[in-house]
């Protein structure tokens, strides 16, 4: 089962932040529930295979005064995908230093090497505030993406469910 | 939260402002910008001066702004009303009907993101078809205004959205690709009711 966190702080911003990735994989008819980061317990966790992290607005940061509520994740080995603010949880939690790094809109990168499907030039839509400088992840296309060094965690900062669900397929078939 | 909604009349900023209405919030004001150019990307509803009689009928204050409808002048003239709202209504944040269309989604972003405002999309990315199906589930009553698309032809303006209307729309989408909810364009609605809305619009 996967298991998808919400983390918006704002309940209309969950038509815009989580219903897409939920209609990418009822789609291709596969289970899951999605859960609020502040309701998670352990149990919901132990029965995931694997975890997607969505992101939310530019203004909600509200999750960054909660980062403790994730500690779990030191403990978790399944993969997670973290898009967005989910990318930010991730380098958080393994000590990430923030950047200033405002993207709005269709950017072109540069996957030199393949992430989750992805290679070679892409378009890609952003709606974020930052990057993270860390040690811990191997980074993709000028800091874009990331990979956890040790462990099947991926960020992305961009959203894969605007204009690159197969990355959101790719993954969840892991 | 206090918000605004960007207005244009038609069936997704309606059902935009349907939805954040539902889950409880509170909509100060509409916005609604007339242009003078009926090929500009961001506004091109050509039933836009009834936004005041559909405001009216909801019972919600509206600022309408006219602009020429060039592409820098517009957003700039947006920007302002937006400004206007934010000044006149202490709203925080901004709902709009953008379900696919990243040029006008990015653009109401940015101008948010300037004036410090919540960017609310409720409909984003949402499956076309799926659309047209919730706004008959709830009640809206949507016509046809405009059209512009192959195998879209006069005879469609007028028609009010139903259960064949959308099987239409679904072959014509398998046959040309084009949007089967319009926002490329390819036609544009007027929601004459809905439930928002006190009363029944009265067009001629």
């Amino acid at each position: 089962m996967i298991l998808i966190i919400n983390i918006c702080k704002e309940k209309l911003h969950e038509l815009e932040f989580v219903k897409p990735i939920e209609d990418i994989l009822k789609k291709d008819n596969l289970i899951f529930i999605t859960k609020s980061y502040q309701n998670l317990n352990e149990q919901d966790i132990d029965n995931s295979d694997k975890i997607i992290i969505c992101g939310t607005s530019l203004k909600d940061n509200e999750f960054l005064n909660h980062i403790n509520d994730f500690n779990w994740i030191k403990d978790y080995n399944k993969p997670i995908l973290g898009i967005c603010g989910g990318m930010h949880i991730l380098h958080l939690i393994y000590g990430g230093k923030k950047q200033d790094n405002k993207i709005i809109g269709n950017k072109k990168i540069t996957f030199s090497k393949e992430f989750l499907g992805l290679k070679g030039d892409k378009w890609v839509y952003n709606l974020h505030q930052y990057y993270f400088d860390n040690k811990e992840f191997e980074t993709f296309a000028n800091n874009q993406t990331s990979k956890h060094k040790t462990k099947p965690f991926y960020g992305v900062l961009f959203h894969p469910e605007v204009r690159n669900k197969e990355l959101i397929e790719k993954f969840v078939k892991l | 939260m206090k918000l605004a909604l960007l207005f244009s009349g038609g069936k997704d900023s309606t059902y935009a402002g349907f939805l954040a209405k539902e889950q409880g919030y509170d909509i100060s004001c509409l916005i609604s910008i007339i242009s003078k150019n009926q090929d500009s990307y961001m506004f091109h509803t050509p039933k836009i001066e009834l936004t005041k009689q559909q405001a009216e009928l909801m019972n919600i204050p509206i600022i309408q702004k006219i602009t020429k409808g060039e592409k820098e002048q517009e957003l700039e003239d947006l920007e302002k009303a937006i400004k206007q709202a934010k000044e006149e209504y202490n709203i925080e944040g901004i709902i709009t009907g953008a379900v696919e269309s990243i040029y006008q989604a990015s653009r109401i972003q940015e101008i948010c993101n300037k004036l410090n405002l919540e960017c609310f999309n409720p409909l984003w990315q949402k499956d076309q078809i799926q659309l047209l199906e919730d706004l008959i589930k709830h009640n809206f009553k949507v016509i046809i205004t405009k059209v512009a698309a192959e195998g879209l032809d006069n005879s469609y303006i007028g028609r009010q959205l139903d259960k064949n209307l959308i099987k239409e729309l679904q072959e014509l989408k398998n046959k040309y690709e084009i949007n089967p909810a319009g926002e490329g364009g390819e036609f544009e609605t007027l929601v004459i009711n809905c439930p928002l809305f006190k009363s029944e619009l009265k067009i001629k």
